[in-house]
């Protein structure tokens, strides 16, 4: 560690109160993250266990093997479960996308009216706990068939993804200078032609993170399914839940990595996103 | 700077507000400048940016209400509707509502209730009938079940004639009128019953209100369901403070870095943080395994499915949301506000206390309500780490709903549960803003 320096008129107390400082928001990280890591080498455990075996500790090459990645790849179940996180994250997010990107353009404009009271409405699928959502759709969403079957699961993670896409898209549009809508108004453009070739195009990180954020909603989504979906629908985080209820196997361990996998992924696009958009808008990188 | 873009503090706030204020005085002067003309033209102009900002909104203002109000609605609704009994057993209690309350009632409802019972056992419905009174008075659900049996075997002549006398023969609880006060409470479409169960209240026989006698659990559930969220908030706060104030004081490239650690579970699946809460904690897990290597203890402690690990790992999975919007407001504080207050005598801790602390109140409140409203209303991790001392409201509706099949109740339960969150909710928009909820 590099030596501090330290302003003359720091007093002994203040200077341990600096490296106490350091040292708990190590901690603290390292409780962030360390139960995130240690889930990846234990998926690769040849026992069926949820621990370190000796051989791991010691590197045995014996010890580790893909067993339970090849199990999640030739289980049907969970191979099922993939296609039908797919299909149910791919279609509620564009549902979610298109509408929600439509409202917050709405939204942003000075003269909407009630602008608090609907971005209040608008925003509640994220507050209301899942619980009360997934009991009220049980019951709603059975009358019109829409109950075990792809379609009610779709609406249903479209409308828990739709705060995500309007935050995310609303925060983009208040940075947006209007008058280059209207410059292109002025150039004779027609207010369409002027809203895809300019407003779109500065938009759009902002409803790409949007999307990615109602994605990661609708794919790690669980309660909901639990309660409309048949067993046609289950997905990964149902398999894991049940699995984790019913017979706890290491197999749910590959399947977390290659969730972790798909997390870091997510988080260096949408970083790259922000870098994209902050120069769209001319902001300074290090600032 | 990971996450500058989303939070708008409400200092800048209460500046946009400032000049709004201003452009619309400039605004007003101009109007009486124009020409009449020039003004209405001016009026249907924003009329129609009005028009144009409502279309853009109203999709998805339809496709809320239909998907999501709706739902929510029904529950409600539920709540009070219970339409089952009244629709099995029509008749009955057509006649049953005439009786004064006085004695048992007369004949001519017993027979009813015989001749009832013996199509329900042959339609195979009489189950539900059971269910249903034994939520009013725990135990009719065996003297329905054993009567309806009997009833089924009488032929329909003599159940005619005689069906009073055998339902008083089926089962001696049909001579006590409590049964039937059950019955006709039961038999009710709408009633409140399950709304003062959910607050552990009932009706007796004259109808006033008073606490339930059989068992008062959910006001307990609730307090319970609230201390454990307020355990959680705590939690977050006293480890994300240090973490945000380190973070918004480092170097950008650190920070940068450091961010993602805090990121990062953020975007991992809540499922597999729940995974490696339960891989750390149980019986013979990564945190026993170290403890007893290390000699702390020579028999592995029991940590998984108990309250402990409930809070620990609803703390972990909430901690982000503390954390982002502290550091946010932590950034945007002139550090040398603090190195004022030291230079001019004071003590760091007083400096800290009267100086800094106050400053970050908005990103305080911020996350702490935002990680109370999450956590008060959590289901996934308490339902698998939390064994029987760890379950949160959210977990009995649940229960309701899927294996005790009470629907009424859970419904019930969900609403108080609902107003709780939604006035937390009025709060957060309150002091914080439904619009700066930040996102990474």
């Amino acid at each position: 560690m590099k030596k501090q320096k330290f302003p003359a008129y720091y007093s002994i107390w203040h200077k341990l109160g600096h490296y106490g400082l350091q040292y708990s928001a190590n901690l603290v990280l390292a409780f962030l993250i360390l139960p995130i890591l240690v889930i990846i080498p234990l998926s690769f455990n040849v026992e069926p266990y949820f621990t370190f075996t000796e051989g791991m500790v010691t590197f045995d090459p014996d010890a580790y093997s893909l067993r339970w990645y090849e199990g999640m790849i030739n289980d049907p179940n969970w191979r099922l479960a993939i296609k039908n996180s797919l299909i149910i994250g791919v279609f509620a997010t564009l549902i979610a996308t298109i509408l929600g990107t439509m409202a917050a353009v709405g939204l942003s404009s000075k003269n909407m009216p009630y602008k608090r009271l609907v971005m209040a409405l608008l925003l509640s699928p994220m507050i209301v706990p899942l619980i009360i959502i997934a009991a009220g759709m049980f019951f709603f969403y059975a009358k019109f068939g829409l109950a075990g079957n792809y379609a009610g699961l779709i609406i249903a993670h479209a409308v828990l993804g739709i705060p995500f896409v309007i935050i995310t898209v609303t925060a983009t549009l208040t940075s947006f200078d209007r008058s280059l809508y209207f410059a292109g108004l002025s150039m004779g453009a027609s207010p369409l032609k002027s809203f895809f070739d300019i407003v779109v195009p500065m938009i759009r990180p902002g409803v790409i993170s949007g999307a990615m954020f109602a994605f990661v909603t609708s794919f790690d989504e669980v309660v909901v399914v639990l309660f409309l979906a048949g067993p046609g629908q289950r997905t990964i985080p149902r398999q894991m839940f049940s699995g984790l209820r019913e017979q706890i196997n290491p197999t749910i361990l590959a399947v977390a990595t290659v969730l972790i996998a798909i997390a870091v992924m997510f988080l260096i696009t949408l970083e790259l996103l922000r870098r994209r958009s902050d120069r769209l808008r001319g902001l300074d990188e290090h600032a | 700077m990971l996450c500058s873009h989303c939070y708008i503090s409400n200092i800048s706030l209460k500046i946009k507000i400032m000049s709004d204020i201003q452009s619309n005085e400039r605004i007003r002067s101009k109007v009486i400048l124009l020409s009449k003309k020039e003004a209405n033209f001016a009026k249907k102009e924003i009329r129609r940016s009005k028009m144009t900002a409502f279309f853009m909104v109203t999709p998805l203002l339809v496709f809320l209400l239909f998907a999501f109000v709706a739902p929510i609605g029904t529950m409600l609704h539920r709540g009070f509707y219970s339409p089952v009994v009244a629709s099995l057993i029509p008749d009955t209690l057509d006649k049953l509502n005439q009786w004064s309350g006085e004695g048992i009632p007369n004949d001519d409802v017993l027979t009813s209730l015989a001749i009832d019972f013996k199509r329900l056992a042959n339609e195979r419905q009489s189950g539900k009938i059971a269910a249903a009174l034994n939520r009013n008075m725990p135990g009719a659900s065996s003297v329905v079940k054993s009567t309806a049996r009997k009833m089924r075997r009488v032929d329909d002549a003599e159940l005619k004639a005689n069906g009073a006398e055998l339902l008083l023969n089926a089962h001696e609880k049909w001579s006590n009128t409590k049964i039937w006060f059950a019955l006709r409470k039961a038999g009710e479409t709408y009633s409140d019953t399950h709304y003062l169960k959910a607050l552990d209240l009932e009706r007796n026989s004259l109808g006033e209100l008073q606490v339930r006698e059989a068992s008062q659990i959910y006001i307990q559930l609730y307090s319970k369901t609230l201390k454990l969220a307020l355990y959680i908030t705590l939690a977050c706060l006293i480890i994300g403070y240090p973490l945000a104030f380190y973070l918004a004081n480092a170097p950008a490239k650190t920070a940068n870095l450091l961010m993602i650690f805090v990121l990062l579970p953020f975007w991992t699946s809540l499922l597999v943080r729940t995974t490696s809460w339960i891989a750390l904690l149980q019986t013979n897990g990564v945190v026993n395994s170290f403890l007893m290597s290390i000699g702390v203890t020579s028999s592995p402690l029991e940590m998984l499915y108990t309250e402990f690990s409930t809070i620990i790992a609803m703390t972990h999975i909430l901690l982000p949301f503390m954390i982002l919007p502290l550091y946010s407001v932590m950034k945007g504080i002139d550090p040398s506000y603090f190195r004022a207050a030291l230079s001019m005598g004071a003590r760091p801790i007083s400096a800290f206390l009267k100086v800094y602390l106050p400053n970050t109140l908005p990103g305080l409140s911020a996350g702490a309500l935002l990680v109370f409203i999450i956590s008060v209303g959590y289901y996934i991790t308490p339902a698998l780490v939390g064994g029987t001392d760890g379950q949160m409201i959210s977990n009995i509706i649940a229960f309701h709903m899927q294996q005790s099949n009470n629907w009424g109740l859970a419904a019930a339960l969900g609403t108080l549960l609902l107003l709780l969150i939604l006035s937390l909710y009025w709060l957060y928009d309150r002091f914080v803003g439904a619009s700066n909820i930040k996102l990474g």
